[in-house]
């Protein structure tokens, strides 16, 4: 009875079984890791259209009051023509970086709702039942929700400014244009290039790589915490720079964490000055990746992600 | 190779003793039915066998170790945790499209084959669809994915009787064949009655019987006694005795067919009563153990 099963299998389970070993020797990364990371992330996306749509929501806003606000600018043009020239370029950028503050802004709210909901939302509606009963590790699981702090926000982020600044760019343009006067001075004191390349590098350095161990923490939280995730995050550091200063009568722990928010020592602000920017070479980027503040606070991150990576495999629905 | 085998598996939970020593072997082209009373530790023996929780003991199921190589072992293996467990959110497609991207042995048209006879439409969102269209979008989707060995774990809790019949009968229809193995917890006894190869009672974190179905059947009778003869019954040992209206019902084990056959209607008992006898034995007998 046995024999004769195996035989009469061993056709289309051999032809079954060379099938998936000829495409894991072709692409065994692709099949292991890289193929279940990419849906992963996509899941992601699906599940958190915040992530997208809250960005795209506030650029319309901005556009929105730009617009009106156009309706004074040949006025304030004229009189900004009239005075020095620093004054012009600080009254011709601030709306481009006051956009690109705000959503950056968003990007960090985004980022600290998404981060302590990832791991807690599917414990939360038992779906984390059905993603364990599929071929992903946990590893996989939580490095793809990590990456969408990390890689995902900041790099939509920045396309979502950069479109945003030059529908900007172009609408004063063409009202300028409507009111008899010339682009020159627009054009040559607004440098859109550089401004989106210190962008970028401003979001992926600081908001990316330099705040990685905060979102590890809000992950770490998320896989964590039962209920109130929220408060969570946030009451064991009060509580560690409570009992320091207590203690110790020193505020170490606070001022650690304020370093961190503003970005540390080799951190480059947004927006920057013209003449920063002008500085801007390989040499600040050299300067930020050999810095320790980085180096120890994605130590810190990797263990965070450890730790939740262990947290998901133990921990079942809530 | 056996599809699972466990020695001396073992979890507790604080002081609750969920797992107290199992031992199981099941084979491959199987239909094991796992019963047991609320608390007997069906669901944990099940999470040790899926690789959702850590145990002590021996387990090796499809010839790996399930805590250790989840993500491995889940190629091989699908599972149905009660329902629900669908994330709301979801559209059809996605869930298509998401499975077929991390499964290596998915088979999107079969899933898609499956929803066509259902009224399940790919742009429909898991929350939209009620509780019994949501199970059949989970076997549709289980039953696409070329694995080796299901596990259900009261895969038609809360389902009118109409989604339960289909779902056992798309089940042996269209998936199950020789070279899978399904495991199967459940209160709802009488509906697998007719499904399974094999049956399994646990009660408090043990296995207190286990046997293949052709064996219960050759193996236990049930035999309808008139009042006035059920002081001769009781002569044969009888395992267990229940009344009902115009008699009593007496359940023997290897009782000899013939001499029960003077004494009334001989038949196969169902697993439900099976169940009762069983564990009505296995609590006096812990109980006088602990007298």
């Amino acid at each position: 009875m046995n024999t004769m099963n195996t035989q009469s299998n061993a056709m289309p389970e051999s032809s079954r079984d060379s099938q998936i070993d000829e495409s894991q020797v072709v692409t065994p990364a692709v099949l292991s890791a890289t193929r279940p990371m990419y849906w992963s992330v996509r899941r992601e996306l699906w599940e958190n259209r915040s992530i997208y749509i809250a960005p795209l929501a506030v650029a319309a806003l901005i556009l929105f009051g730009f617009m009106i606000s156009t309706i004074h600018l040949p006025g304030k043009m004229r009189a900004a023509l009239a005075s020095h020239p620093l004054h012009q370029q600080e009254f011709i950028e601030q709306p481009y970086n006051f956009a690109a503050l705000l959503l950056m802004a968003t990007y960090l709210i985004v980022a600290v709702f998404y981060c302590l909901d990832a791991l807690h939302g599917e414990r939360r509606d038992r779906s984390i039942l059905f993603w364990k009963s599929l071929p992903v590790s946990d590893l996989t699981t939580v490095l793809s929700k990590a990456s969408i702090p990390l890689v995902v926000l900041p790099l939509l982020t920045f396309a979502v400014t950069v479109v945003t600044q030059w529908i900007m760019l172009l609408l004063s343009s063409a009202v300028l244009l409507g009111s008899g006067l010339s682009l020159g001075t627009l054009w040559t004191h607004l440098p859109l290039f550089r401004m989106s390349l210190m962008l970028l590098y401003h979001l992926l350095a600081m908001h990316g790589l330099y705040y990685a161990p905060i979102y590890g923490w809000l992950l770490l939280v998320s896989a964590w915490a039962r209920r109130a995730a929220f408060l969570w995050a946030g009451l064991p550091l009060l509580a560690i720079g409570v009992v320091e200063k207590i203690a110790f009568n020193t505020s170490h722990f606070a001022a650690m964490l304020q370093s961190r928010f503003s970005g540390g020592p080799e951190a480059i602000a947004y927006p920057a000055q013209s003449s920063v920017m002008q500085e801007m070479t390989l040499l600040t980027l050299g300067k930020f990746l050999i810095s320790p503040g980085l180096w120890i606070g994605l130590a810190v991150f990797a263990a965070f992600l450890a730790a939740a990576v262990r947290l998901r495999r133990y921990q079942g629905p809530i | 190779m056996a599809c699972i085998e466990a020695r001396g598996l073992h979890k507790t939970f604080g002081t609750i003793i969920a797992l107290d020593g199992v031992n199981l072997r099941v084979e491959e082209g199987r239909i094991l039915g796992l019963i047991g009373p609320n608390g007997a530790g069906k669901t944990t023996a099940l999470n040790a066998i899926l690789g959702l929780t850590p145990y002590q003991g021996e387990l090796r199921v499809l010839g790996r170790d399930p805590w250790m190589e989840r993500d491995l072992l889940m190629r091989d293996v699908s599972f149905i945790a009660d329902v629900a467990v669908l994330p709301r959110w979801i559209m059809v497609s996605q869930l298509l499209d998401y499975v077929a991207g991390v499964h290596p042995r998915f088979d999107r048209a079969k899933a898609e084959g499956f929803l066509a006879k259902t009224t399940i439409r790919l742009t429909s969102r898991v929350r939209e669809l009620s509780k019994g269209m949501v199970t059949q979008l989970h076997l549709a989707v289980v039953m696409a994915i070329d694995a080796r060995l299901l596990v259900l774990d009261e895969p038609t809790l809360g389902l009118d009787i109409l989604y339960r019949k289909q779902f056992y009968d798309s089940l042996l229809n269209d998936y199950f064949d020789r070279n899978r193995t399904i495991v199967v917890a459940t209160h709802q006894v009488e509906e697998v009655q007719h499904v399974l190869t094999d049956l399994m009672f646990i009660d408090r974190g043990r296995i207190v019987f286990d046997r293949s179905m052709e064996e219960v059947e050759s193996r236990y009778l049930e035999v309808m006694v008139r009042p006035e003869q059920v002081a001769a019954a009781r002569a044969l040992k009888p395992m267990h005795e229940r009344q009902v209206i115009g008699g009593s019902v007496l359940l023997f084990d290897g009782a000899d067919r013939q001499r029960l056959t003077a004494l009334g209607e001989v038949r196969t008992p169902s697993i439900a009563d099976l169940f009762v006898a069983v564990m009505g034995n296995h609590a006096s007998v812990t109980q006088g153990a602990a007298r």
